[in-house]
């Protein structure tokens, strides 16, 4: 996938976990956990989201990296994220 | 809740229908919910029609047992059944009513939420999610290109983005009365007792960090899981603080049905019940309340849901706060309420060290119990998350 493809993805897993929130005005650098308000549940709901378009295990050692968009996004770049799955 | 808006049948006369399923879509001033038909049978008559706003309690479908004839005793049908009343529910437009042949409709809550929002008609939306299924996207996509059709409820034609707002600021206004009133009433009637006790947490964190590392990610544990799990074990403890007060008496409930209570954006709050929360093993408790929360935010609880929690769990910890002092829920009888997890400083064994602790609140209801049982839950609790791999 690419870079454009996985912040596509992390936005359309975001916007199940808080339709109320405009993603159009979203900081890519921003704290997704602050700007958003999301709770644990809500954060480990969007990891998940994440594996299931991906397919990447995120370990919780590796949380702090998908604080942001931009974050997330150069994360799975880099975990070398095979365009097989559509999501 | 007293009233809601039958939005849909998702049944017809003459399909069969098994205890669980669900059979109509209903609109509460909390969320849009999805009505569970509570025995087997064959529907026999649809007696109220999408858009009409009926009292809790109406029947709304005839049913007759599964193989018999039309039987002569017609069983009511899903009771959209308690919590906190519906103060002045919005009155909208009532939506298409589905057509009465043809294939149904594959919408979800949201999805039709945004459509009436847009005044976009769903039979004219092509569903691009599952089995045709459509989605929010799909109905902002017909709002952005179609001009609007069938009965939008206000036509104004640059009033799509004000109407929106407006209607969410008047659900939002009908959530607030409604949590005012079982506030109010539980301030009125519930005597209440408040009990606190603090935590070490020390084995939990360390047991929930050593099997998410084994774990796949859709099996991670919280903390607040192995609280739930905790606090229904505890419950069959002391049962006197799980069922509800009602007609001047104390009813214990015969299962542990926990209302967690989860916060809306920006604002409002609904404590669906976790069934069994005591049965559960912890793994499929952390993927229902997951479910929970992710349906929460969606807009597509059920009616069980909203109706039967024998207790509930409040967590503010996420926000910071240390203690809670909970406001018991009526007709339930108590409240436990989880604060931040820190760390702070604990003696043990004369010594002093720094340990990750939580403190844990009951309000509990004087008609039912008193502190001594109080305290003995929360001794227990304490028990059981000293020994996290037991929960």
């Amino acid at each position: 996938m690419t870079k454009d493809e996985l912040r596509v993805l992390a936005l359309r897993v975001l916007g199940g976990i808080a339709p109320e929130a405009d993603l159009a005005a979203l900081d890519p650098g921003a704290d997704l956990r602050e700007s958003l308000d999301l709770d644990s549940m809500d954060f480990l709901n969007f990891v998940v989201g994440l594996h299931e378009g991906t397919g990447v295990d995120v370990p919780e050692s590796d949380y702090a990296r998908l604080s942001t968009l931009e974050g997330c996004v150069a994360y799975l770049a880099e975990a070398g994220v095979a365009p097989t799955r559509p999501g | 809740m007293e009233a809601g808006t039958l939005l849909e049948w998702r049944v017809k006369p003459g399909d069969a229908v098994r205890r669980g399923d669900i059979v109509a879509l209903i609109d509460t001033d909390k969320a849009e919910v999805e009505v569970e038909i509570f025995a087997d049978g064959i529907v026999e008559e649809l007696l109220v029609a999408p858009g009409t706003k009926v009292p809790v309690g109406t029947i709304l479908a005839k049913l007759r047992a599964p193989a018999g004839p039309p039987g002569p005793t017609p069983r009511g049908v899903g009771q959209p059944a308690p919590p906190p009343p519906l103060a002045a529910a919005p009155a909208k437009a009532a939506p298409p009513p589905p057509a009465p042949a043809g294939p149904r409709l594959h919408v979800s809550p949201l999805a039709r939420r945004v459509a009436a929002e847009l005044g976009v008609d769903l039979a004219t939306v092509r569903g691009t999610g599952e089995n045709g299924a459509i989605t929010r996207a799909d109905v902002e996509r017909a709002g952005a290109s179609a001009p609007r059709t069938g009965p939008a409820p206000a036509p104004a034609p640059a009033a799509t983005a004000a109407g929106a707002a407006a209607r969410a600021a008047e659900r939002a206004l009908a959530m607030r009365k409604t949590i005012a009133a079982a506030m109010a009433r539980s301030k009125r009637e519930i005597p209440h007792y408040y009990l606190a006790t603090r935590i070490d947490l020390a084995p939990a964190l360390r047991w929930i960090e050593a099997e998410n590392l084994r774990r796949p990610v859709t099996e991670r544990l919280l903390p607040a899981a192995l609280f739930v799990k905790a606090v229904a074990l505890a419950l069959r403890e002391v049962p006197e603080l799980n069922g509800s007060f009602v007609a001047g008496a104390f009813v214990p409930s015969e299962s542990v049905h926990v209302g967690v209570a989860i916060s809306l954006r920006p604002a409002g709050l609904v404590a669906p019940a976790l069934h069994h929360a005591d049965r559960l093993p912890l793994g499929e408790l952390m993927v229902a309340l997951r479910d929970l929360v992710r349906r929460v935010r969606t807009g597509s609880l059920r009616s069980s849901e909203l109706s039967d929690a024998s207790v509930t769990v409040t967590n503010l910890g996420d926000q910071g706060v240390d203690t809670v002092f909970g406001v018991i829920h009526p007709p339930q009888v108590a409240i436990v309420g989880i604060g931040r997890m820190r760390e702070e400083p604990w003696v043990e064994a004369g010594t002093v060290v720094a340990r990750p602790t939580v403190t844990v609140t009951l309000a509990g209801d004087h008609r039912a119990s008193d502190g001594h049982r109080g305290g003995l839950f929360l001794a227990a609790l304490d028990r059981l998350l000293r020994s996290p791999g037991t929960l």
